[in-house]
């Protein structure tokens, strides 16, 4: 038997492992700065950290939200306004968004914690749909017409470039390696039990000293700022940003179901599934574009399908499904 | 001194008096066993106290302080925790997990935390399963875990709500060990019990509620001979071996 403490030790080495790997992928000929594969690694990464960033809330505190394109939104919008707006950098405006982002989750979400499991989920929707309208008709962040970046001169300063994308990779695997080890730390101190028995039975919780409200508003605050930072991220690589990209369901879903798709409440559950999705997703839009973007939505509603009937632990679950009849059939040869 | 005083607490279910005007004191380092028929409303005066329910009458004070109406997770940081008597393991979580939330009340530092928790896990006999998702646990073992994670925290006062119900023999004779032991140390515990053999040997003092009434409060000696107490609970049988002393009854069955 493994113990405990040497579990723990073997997950940080092949995180640690993971994230060197990563860092010398532009390195490898096939990843080269403009390349299509660079782009798709660019999204893992930042569908990763969305997912992560949702996973806080979502998967460990057990809180489902389908309200995190708004705050992907105003991080987005944090941004875009300190260059488009201002004309200055926008690393002001990122961390203004983060701020603001974890401020508006803990006032909309105040209300909706007294609501129970499939309530908070549907109110969490109906906000999504606030927030979109009332960025389309306001005049002052650009209304429907979105805001379109200025051509800048680059680097980090204004967080651009035009003609490679691996700086955009290594900002993303940055994002991705501060919000995992957020979680990773999460994950072996108070509060990470705390939020985990908030979300096993807030009750039980509360009868051993845990003040869950303040434990789900604090998870709320964390994982929205994180989602703001995704999202300024994401502007920042898209150069252009208008309501409907950013504040959608369709964004609020991808946060979900990248998350449950790899395995919710888990740390490698975010990165297995945006593993999975983005290839998928970009792949088959490449090759059935002309189809009508449709396809990989059916296709990823599908695979949602699949892993909800047949193993709600996503697909973490499928991996120690096969971890433990690796196990069995070793067991048996020794006998 | 008394550590808990309870004034005249009335819990109404709508129609329902579920407790109705109950008094009685706690002192500091005692075993104060509560019993009574099901129904009696036992489980809700527990509700009541630790911050379940809000009283529809009445006042409660811990440590000299009123704790009526408060949250339940304040009046467990004051040091007044209390078990499930319908067990509710944290079932995704492993039962080392389950204990260690119990114990960062002791404890908001890893260390210490994680101390107490495999101290906790030992006492309850659950070392060996610490591992395993809680969900999994036989009866037996959840009632344990129950009582494992309300000791993690290092209550004042523990309330258990029968724990010892569904345990078998031994089980039953190591809880009431832990128990005393629990008092040795200082700790005040009141006990819900069905079991009789569990709870008279030890208790230094036994409440009986009857219809959300209190009947009787007394010494073990007294309230076996107590007619009301016999006639609304115990029943003859059992008093009568209580006071040719063989109570040796050990299958742990109930007297309702
Ligand atoms: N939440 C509740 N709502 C309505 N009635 C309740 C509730 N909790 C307990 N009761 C009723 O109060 C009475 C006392 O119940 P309880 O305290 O569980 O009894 P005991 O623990 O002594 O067996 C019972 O008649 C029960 O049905
Ligand atoms: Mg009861």
């Amino acid at each position: 038997m493994v113990s405990r403490e040497k579990k723990l030790k073997i997950k940080d080495i092949s995180w640690l492992t993971l994230v060197l790997l990563l860092s010398v992928l532009p390195l490898i000929p096939g990843f080269t700065a403009n390349s299509f594969r660079m782009h798709i690694m660019i999204l893992i990464m930042l569908y990763a950290s969305m997912a992560q960033a949702w996973n806080i809330i979502g998967g460990y505190c057990g809180q489902v939200s389908f309200g995190h394109s708004v705050f992907f939104g105003i991080g987005a919008y944090g941004a875009g306004m300190a260059v488009v707006t201002y004309g200055g950098t926008p690393w002001l405006g990122i961390i203004i968004g983060m701020i603001l982002a974890a401020c508006v989750a803990v006032i909309i979400s105040y209300p909706c914690f007294k609501l129970s499991g499939h309530y908070f989920a549907i109110a969490t929707f109906a906000i999504v749909e606030i927030f979109n309208r009332g960025f389309l008709v306001w005049d002052w962040i650009g209304g429907a017409l979105g805001l379109d970046y200025p051509i800048i001169e680059e680097g980090l300063k204004n967080f651009m470039w035009h003609n490679t994308k691996t700086p955009y990779y290594y900002l993303a695997l940055l994002i991705f390696v501060l919000i995992f080890s957020i979680v990773r730390w999460l994950e072996g101190h108070r509060f990470g039990y705390y939020m985990r028995a908030v979300r096993d039975g807030q009750e039980t919780a509360e009868s051993l000293g845990v003040n869950s409200t303040a434990i789900k508003l604090t998870a709320m605050a964390l994982s929205a700022s994180m989602a703001a930072l995704c999202g300024s991220f994401f502007v920042q690589y898209n150069l252009r940003v208008d309501p409907p990209m950013v504040m959608s369901l369709d964004t609020s879903m991808k946060f979900v179901l990248v998350t449950i798709l790899g395995g919710s409440g888990t740390l490698a559950g975010p990165l297995l599934g945006a593993a999975v999705l983005v290839p998928l997703q970009e792949y088959t839009r490449a090759f059935w574009g002309g189809l009508g973007g449709g396809v990989d939505l059916i296709i990823f509603g599908l695979l949602i399908i699949i892993i909800v009937v047949k193993q709600p632990a996503g697909m973490i679950g499928i991996l120690q499904y096969i971890q433990k009849a690796f196990k069995k059939t070793k067991l048996q040869e020794v006998k | 001194m008394a550590i808990l005083e309870v004034h005249n607490v009335t819990m109404k279910f709508g129609e329902l008096v579920a407790c109705n005007s109950i008094s009685f004191n706690v002192e500091e380092g005692a075993i104060v066993g509560l019993i009574g028929p099901n129904g009696a409303g036992k489980t809700t005066l527990f509700n009541c106290i630790s911050g379940l329910y809000k009283p529809s009458g009445g006042n409660i004070f811990f440590n000299g302080e009123e704790i009526t109406g408060l949250k339940p997770y304040e009046i467990a940081r004051k040091g007044a925790v209390r078990t499930f008597q319908v067990v509710r393991p944290l079932k995704d979580m492993t039962v080392f997990d389950n204990v260690l939330v119990g114990a960062f009340l002791y404890s908001r530092e890893n260390r210490i935390a994680f101390e107490k928790a495999y101290e906790c896990l030992r006492l309850c006999n659950l070392e060996h399963l610490k591992d395993k998702i809680a969900g999994e646990l036989t009866i037996g073992g959840k009632k344990r875990l129950e009582m494992a994670r309300a000791l993690a925290t290092n209550p004042k006062l523990l309330m258990l709500d029968e724990v010892m119900a569904g345990l078998t023999t031994t089980e039953m004779k190591a809880s009431v060990e832990v128990i005393q032991r629990l008092r040795d140390h200082g700790m005040t515990i009141m006990i819900i019990e069905h079991v009789m053999e569990g709870i008279m040997p030890i208790a230094d003092k036994v409440i009986v509620l009857d219809g959300g009434v209190k009947i009787a409060e007394d010494v073990p000696a007294s309230i076996v001979k107590n007619e009301k107490v016999i006639e609304a609970y115990l029943g003859t049988k059992y008093s009568k071996r209580y006071r040719e002393k063989k109570v040796e009854r050990t299958d742990g069955g109930a007297y309702t």
